[in-house]
């Protein structure tokens, strides 16, 4: 049967969400940016206005007031937005139980079951924008298609408060045209791979020898040149089946560079805190820990090793994520951001291989360390601390409440082949 | 428009419906809701905000309430 998938996209997110609860500024051009004094001072999100500016998302304040200078810059509201982006969600519920979010503001929605209810895919779009314009006071923009890839190109093509339908008879002028870069997976690396081969656009992609592909980008090159051609068969997973977990992972971009070990030493275990907690929260431990150092030019990198066991630790993940880091950073560069992530995990209470020396102190380690989420989460995170953290308040910070919004993955499970 | 917060007493229904009763004003004046129109959830633009909406017949004249949040609002002119 053939699938109906739409992609719903909430337009200029944060920034619609401010301009509807700031009448003043609406017709102002408006960007949303994270605070300067912590650094965070990016652009987040701009409406129509700051757009037409040329201002761009992720890019510094200064560099967007330099383009427009009357542009009115405000802090976001993050629980204002999860509060948006539940809302849309349960808008989306009353047409399937196939809602898969991506990010805070994207869903996937397969609705081939509901057409014999509601009518067509292009019709639920049209309910589904009406209803989120009226209930909500922000626009969203549905692409309609009969795959998870072209829906979301749709959902890009005519934007704001839009639906477009992109059939298996006019993919190839919807489609093709648009610069391979549009395409999911397709980041910078690719697209100079695929661009120096005469690929610019997703109809080359689709219209390249398969050989070409695969000996150009290995196994990913057959499943782009499947994207570009329509033939993905990925499924909108049910909104209730929570994502299978495969890492947990923290970063901060600090207010200051950091410039020395003990710094970067500080910041590793408040990550590391955070880290272990998540983990012990969702019953799991780890094996691989993984770090990640941008650097004040921007480069950045990614270093992992392994654990002798597996471990939900905060001092057993710090200990080795600190190791990781002495040995591959020489500080010919200062830090920007450093982020800790653990992978390879298992559930805690699972059977684990023994050690033939064991080491006692790791299990008093976890009864520590799970007192200490019992006095957090009685008298909150800041009611104890690791000493190391006093020795430079300003690198402190409680990633768990205050960094909640994670990245998502296309594929929930690992690709078969 | 502005976006004014406002008390009212409520009727809470045994199925769980919320009915304005009375809308007290900042400086004390009460307004009886005669009648509830129509209830749906929407977003006010002019004033600024997203909730449910009830448009009432207050002494004979049609008025709008929004409850957002556990907070009912007016917009005021």
């Amino acid at each position: 049967m053939k699938r109906v998938i739409l992609h719903s996209d909430l337009n200029n997110f944060y920034a619609s969400v401010e301009c509807l609860y700031n009448p003043e500024i609406r017709n102002k051009p408006v960007a949303v940016c994270g605070s300067q004094s912590t650094r965070h001072g990016i652009v987040l999100a701009k409406n129509l206005y700051a757009k037409s500016y040329g201002v761009k998302t992720g890019e510094p304040i200064w560099q967007a007031r330099s383009k427009c200078p009357k542009l009115v810059v405000v802090r976001p509201n993050y629980s204002q937005y999860l509060r948006f982006s539940s809302l849309a969600i349960d808008i989306y519920r009353r047409y399937t139980n196939l809602v898969e979010p991506f990010g805070i503001d994207e869903c996937w929605l397969d609705v081939t079951e509901s057409t014999g209810l509601f009518g067509d895919g292009e019709t639920i779009a049209e309910r589904i924008r009406n209803e989120i314009k009226n209930e909500l006071g922000i626009t969203v923009s549905i692409g309609v298609s009969y795959n998870k890839i072209f829906a979301k190109l749709g959902s890009d093509i005519k934007k704001p408060d839009a639906v477009t339908v992109i059939t298996r008879e006019n993919f190839r002028q919807k489609i093709w045209p648009l610069p391979v870069e549009d395409l999911l997976y397709v980041g910078r690396s690719t697209s100079e791979k695929l661009r120096k081969v005469g690929i610019c656009t997703i109809g080359d992609l689709a219209e390249a020898p398969g050989g070409l592909l695969s000996s150009l980008l290995g196994k990913w090159g057959e499943m782009l040149w499947a994207f570009a051609n329509g033939y993905d068969q990925t499924p909108v997973s049910k909104f209730e089946d929570k994502p299978l977990i495969k890492s947990v992972g923290n970063s901060l971009t600090t207010s200051k560079d950091l410039v020395c070990d003990d710094e970067a030493r500080i910041l590793i275990y408040v990550l590391s805190e955070s880290v272990g907690e998540r983990l012990r929260k969702h019953n799991l431990k780890g094996r691989t820990v993984q770090i990640t150092i941008r650097a004040n030019d921007l480069t950045f990198i990614e270093r992992q090793a392994p654990l002798s066991s597996y471990t939900f630790t905060t001092s057993e993940i710090a200990e080795k994520a600190c190791e990781i880091f002495r040995n591959v950073w020489d500080w010919s560069k200062n830090v920007r951001l450093l982020g800790v992530r653990v992978t390879n995990l298992v559930t805690a209470d699972d059977y684990v291989q023994l050690s033939l020396f064991p080491d006692d102190r790791s299990i008093k380690r976890e009864l520590l360390d799970k007192s200490i989420d019992k006095i957090r989460s009685r008298f909150g995170h800041y009611s104890v601390q690791r000493a190391l953290l006093l020795r430079d308040r300003s690198l402190n910070a409680n990633p768990v409440e205050e960094n909640v919004i994670h990245p998502v993955p296309y594929f929930n499970q690992p690709l078969s082949n | 428009m502005r976006k004014v917060f406002v008390d009212v007493i409520v009727k809470y229904t045994k199925e769980g419906q919320k009915i304005p009763i009375t809308v007290i004003w900042g400086d004390g004046r009460r307004y009886s809701v005669d009648r509830v129109l129509d209830v749906r959830p929407a977003a006010s633009l002019k004033a600024g905000g997203c909730g449910i909406r009830y448009i009432c017949r207050v002494h004979g004249k049609e008025t709008t309430l929004w409850l957002e949040d556990d907070r009912w609002f007016v917009e005021a002119k």
